[in-house]
C-alpha cells in the first residue's frame, strides 16, 4: 500500500515557514536576547555595557530578597492553584446536578472569566479599600484591622483571593464538560454499587476527571506564576514597596521601572528555566501515570 | 464653480508651502488636569507663531514615560522633548550622547542662557558636575507642610516648625482634639532626600554622585535620620502619626476627609487641593526640621521633573525645541504653570511677575514651595545623581514599610537600604563603562 504523503520534501518544509518564522522572530529571538543580556551590564540608552559573566546571576542568588519573593511565590502559586481547582470542582459537581434554571446558573458562574486581569485587581482595590471598603469592613467586624498596601499578610491575603476568584470560572468550566463526558452507564453502576454520594464521588467520578484535572493543574500554575502580573499590579497601585509580590512581576518592577536590563534578563532567564522544567515534568512525570480515555 | 474650487486648492496648496511648519513631539507624564494645563501651554505657543508646531503625549506615569522614551531612543524613534523625573536623572544625564544638553541647544540657538536667571534651587539639580545645565526644569515641586486650619485652631496650636515642636506640643493637642497629627505621601522623597538636604547632610560621596559613578556610595546609615525614624515609629505607637501604604493618595486623601491634620506633600499639590471643595480651610509651610541636628536648615531638593532635549534630531527640530524651551521659560508660561497647578516658577522673572500680580496676598500658602527652595543653600543641597535611583527608592520604601508595619527595626532597615543601594550603585557604575 503506497504511504499518504508528500510529492516533494519541500512542500511541507514550505508550509511549514510561516508558523516556524514567527515562533523563530516572536518567542526564540527575544529569548537568545534575554539569555545574551543577562551576561551583561547595560546603559539602559545602550551606549555602555560591559560583560559580567554569571554576576547577575550571582547577585541574585545572593539577594535575600529575590529569595523572598521566590518563596512567596511558590505559597501564592500552591494556594491559587489548590482554592481555584477545589472551589471550581465543588462549583462543577454541584452545578451538574442542578436541573431546574441550569443554564442560567452556569452562566452566572462562568461570566467572571470575561473579567480582565487588572480589572478584578480594580474591583479589588474597591471592596478592600481601607476607609468606606465592603470586605474591609466585614473583615472588621470580626476584630481584625484590614489595611491593604500597608500590612504585608492582609496585602497577600487580597492577592490570593482576587487570583482566585478570576480563575475559578476557567476551571469550572473544563471540570463540568469533564464531568459530563463520565459516561451515564458508568454512573448508573456506580450508584448500585455504592450508596454514599461522597464514596461514589472519590472512587469513580475523581479518578475518571483526573485528566481534566492534571491539564487543568498545569493551566493554573501557569496562571498563578504569569497571568496574575494584571492583579498584582493593580493591588499594589503600581508602587511594590513593602508588599508581597511575584518573580514575574519582580522582573517588571527591575527591567521596566528600574531600566536594570541585565538584573531582569537574568531573572527571565532563570523563569525560563521554571517553564521548561515544569513542562518537562508534565510530559515525563505525570502524562505516563494518567490514563485519557 | 469648479475653476473656484481649483483655486481654492491652488491657495491652500500655496499656503501650505509658505507656513511649513516644523513638527516636534513632547512626551511627558502630566495626567489629569496637569496634562491639560500642559496641553494649554502647548496651544498657546502653536498660536503664538508659525514655524513650529509641538504635540504633547501624555505616556503614563514618569516610570512609563522614561522606560518609553529609553524603548524608542533605542528604535530611534525618540521624541524631541522627553519629561524625564528626579529619580530618573542618573540615567538619562549618565547616558552621554542621548540627550542635548539645555544650556548647549539654547545658545546655539542664539537664544541665549544664563544660569542665573534661574532660582537658586533648581539650578543645579539637573545640571552636570561642571555646572552646565542639562535637562531644562519644568514642573519643579519640593515637600511642604499642609496643614487643616481649623484643626490647628481647635487644638489651640500653631503649625510646628521643628519636630521637637510637633512631637511635645502639637501632636499631643491635636490627639485630644480628635485628630492624626501626621500623615506624609512619600518616605523616600520626604524623609530621606529632603530631610538630607534640609539638615544639609551628604545624601552619597563624591559629592551626592555629581563627580562620577565611581565609588559612589549613599550615606543613608546615619544616626541623624535613624532617629527621625525611631521616633516617627514612637508617634505612630502614641497615635500622633498614620500611614497608609506606599501609594501617594492613600496618604492624602486622610488628610482631605479631614482626619489627619497636617500632610506633608507637594507643592505641586496646591493647585489640585484648592480645587477641591474641602470642608475646613488649608495652608501651608516649611517642611520642620530637628533642632537637635541643626539650628541653621536649609533648602530643600527640588522634586518633580525636568525636559530633556533628545539627541539624534535635525537643526530645524532643535530649533523648534529651542524656541518652546524660550516659551517654556517665559514669565508669563512660567506664572500661568505656578498658578494653576501649584508647581514653583523655574526663573527670578517669573517669581517677580507672580508678585508683581498680587498672587501671594490672595494666597500666602502658593508661595511656601518657592521660598522654601530659596532658603539658604549649604554644601549638599544642589542635589544628588545616583544610578538605578528608582530602585533604591523602591528599596527604601519596602524597608520603611516593614519598620512601621513591625517587621523590623530601624538599625536593621538602614543596614539593609545601605547595603542594597550601595550593590546597586555598584552595578550602575558597570554600565556606564
Amino acid at each position: 500500500m503506497k504511504r499518504a504523503g508528500f510529492a516533494t520534501k519541500w512542500l511541507p518544509i514550505l508550509l511549514l515557514v510561516p508558523q516556524l518564522t514567527i515562533i523563530a522572530v516572536f518567542f526564540y529571538w527575544p529569548a537568545a536576547h534575554a539569555v545574551q543580556s543577562s551576561f551583561y551590564l547595560q546603559d539602559p540608552f545602550g551606549f555602555g555595557s560591559s560583560f559580567v559573566g554569571f554576576d547577575n546571576y550571582s547577585d541574585l542568588m545572593d539577594n535575600r530578597e529575590y529569595r523572598r519573593i521566590a518563596w512567596f511565590t511558590v505559597i501564592f502559586t500552591v494556594l491559587v492553584t489548590f482554592f481555584s481547582l477545589a472551589i471550581a470542582l465543588l462549583l462543577a459537581v454541584k452545578a451538574d446536578k442542578v436541573i431546574r434554571g441550569a443554564k442560567s446558573y452556569r452562566t452566572l458562574i462562568m461570566w467572571v472569566y470575561a473579567v480582565a486581569p487588572p480589572v478584578a485587581g480594580f474591583i479589588g482595590l474597591i471592596l478592600f479599600n481601607q476607609s468606606w471598603g465592603p470586605l474591609t469592613r466585614l473583615i472588621g467586624q470580626f476584630g481584625h484591622q484590614f489595611t491593604l498596601g500597608v500590612n504585608y499578610t492582609d496585602t497577600a491575603f487580597a492577592m490570593v483571593l482576587v487570583s482566585v476568584w478570576k480563575q475559578v470560572p476557567v476551571n469550572f468550566i473544563f471540570f463540568l464538560s469533564g464531568l459530563q463526558s463520565i459516561p451515564k452507564s458508568v454512573r448508573e453502576a456506580a450508584l448500585i454499587d455504592n450508596r454514599s454520594a461522597s464514596g461514589r464521588f472519590w472512587d469513580v467520578t475523581f479518578p475518571l476527571l483526573a485528566p481534566t484535572g492534571f491539564f487543568l493543574l498545569i493551566i493554573n500554575i501557569t496562571y498563578a506564576l504569569f497571568d496574575t502580573f494584571g492583579v498584582i499590579d493593580t493591588l499594589v497601585k503600581g508602587e511594590p514597596g513593602n508588599n508581597p509580590m511575584t518573580l514575574v512581576y519582580k522582573v517588571y518592577v527591575d527591567g521596566f521601572r528600574g531600566n536594570d536590563l541585565g538584573g531582569s534578563s537574568a531573572q527571565s532567564v532563570i523563569l525560563m528555566i521554571l517553564v521548561l522544567a515544569l513542562t518537562v515534568f508534565q510530559f515525563r512525570m505525570l502524562e505516563r501515570r494518567i490514563h485519557y480515555t | 464653480m469648479k475653476r473656484f474650487t481649483l483655486a481654492a486648492a491652488a491657495a491652500s496648496l500655496l499656503s501650505g508651502a509658505a507656513y511649513a511648519e516644523t513638527e516636534i513631539t513632547l512626551w511627558h507624564a502630566m495626567g489629569g488636569a496637569l496634562g491639560e494645563t500642559v496641553n494649554a501651554i502647548a496651544e498657546d505657543f502653536n498660536a503664538s507663531q508659525d514655524a513650529y508646531k509641538i504635540t504633547p503625549v501624555f505616556k503614563g506615569t514618569y516610570e512609563e514615560t522614561l522606560t518609553a522614551g529609553i524603548a524608542a531612543f533605542r528604535a530611534g524613534e525618540q521624541p524631541n522633548i522627553l519629561q524625564v523625573f528626579d529619580a530618573g536623572a542618573a540615567t538619562v544625564i549618565g547616558a552621554k550622547g542621548a540627550t542635548v544638553a539645555v544650556e548647549d541647544l539654547l545658545k546655539e540657538s542664539g537664544t541665549g542662557f544664563d544660569i542665573e536667571d534661574y532660582i537658586s534651587g533648581v539650578r543645579y539639580f539637573y545640571a552636570d558636575s561642571d555646572g552646565k545645565m542639562i535637562g531644562m526644569p519644568f514642573n519643579s515641586s519640593s515637600p511642604v507642610m499642609y496643614y487643616n486650619v481649623n484643626a490647628l485652631e481647635a487644638a489651640g496650636v500653631t503649625p510646628p516648625k521643628t519636630w521637637e515642636e510637633f512631637q511635645t506640643v502639637t501632636a499631643p493637642a491635636l490627639k485630644d482634639a480628635g485628630y492624626v497629627g501626621l500623615s506624609q505621601s512619600h518616605l523616600p522623597w520626604i524623609f530621606t532626600e529632603n530631610f538630607m538636604s534640609r539638615h544639609n547632610l551628604p545624601f552619597a560621596t563624591n559629592d551626592n554622585g555629581y563627580d562620577g559613578v565611581d565609588g559612589t556610595k549613599i550615606l543613608v546609615n546615619n544616626d541623624a535620620i535613624k532617629n527621625h525614624f525611631k521616633a516617627v515609629t514612637d508617634w505612630q505607637d502614641k497615635g500622633f502619626f498614620q500611614w497608609f501604604g506606599t501609594g501617594w493618595g492613600d496618604n492624602q486623601t486622610p488628610f482631605e476627609e479631614g482626619k489627619v491634620a497636617i500632610w506633608l506633600g507637594s507643592s505641586g499639590s496646591f493647585g489640585g487641593l484648592s480645587k477641591k471643595d474641602l470642608p475646613f480651610e488649608f495652608s501651608a509651610t516649611y517642611l520642620p526640621y530637628w533642632e537637635a541636628v541643626t539650628k541653621e536648615p536649609k533648602q530643600t531638593f527640588i522634586g518633580g521633573a525636568s525636559l530633556f532635549a533628545m539627541a539624534g534630531k535635525s537643526a530645524e527640530e532643535n530649533k523648534a525645541t529651542a524656541a518652546f524651551f524660550e516659551f517654556l521659560t517665559k514669565p508669563e508660561t512660567q506664572f500661568f504653570w505656578h498658578k494653576e497647578t501649584g508647581y514653583v516658577p523655574v526663573t527670578e522673572a517669573a517669581y517677580e511677575l507672580a508678585k508683581k500680580e498680587g498672587h501671594y496676598e490672595a494666597m500666602p500658602a502658593a508661595e511656601i514651595g518657592i521660598k522654601q527652595l530659596s532658603l539658604p543653600a549649604g554644601a549638599h543641597t544642589k542635589g544628588y545623581r545616583m544610578g538605578f535611583y528608582v530602585q533604591i527608592r523602591d528599596v527604601m520604601n519596602r524597608e520603611y514599610g516593614r519598620i512601621l508595619t513591625g517587621e523590623t527595626d530601624v538599625d536593621a532597615a538602614f543596614a539593609n537600604i545601605e547595603k542594597e543601594a550601595n550593590g546597586l550603585l555598584e552595578r550602575f557604575a558597570k554600565t556606564q563603562k
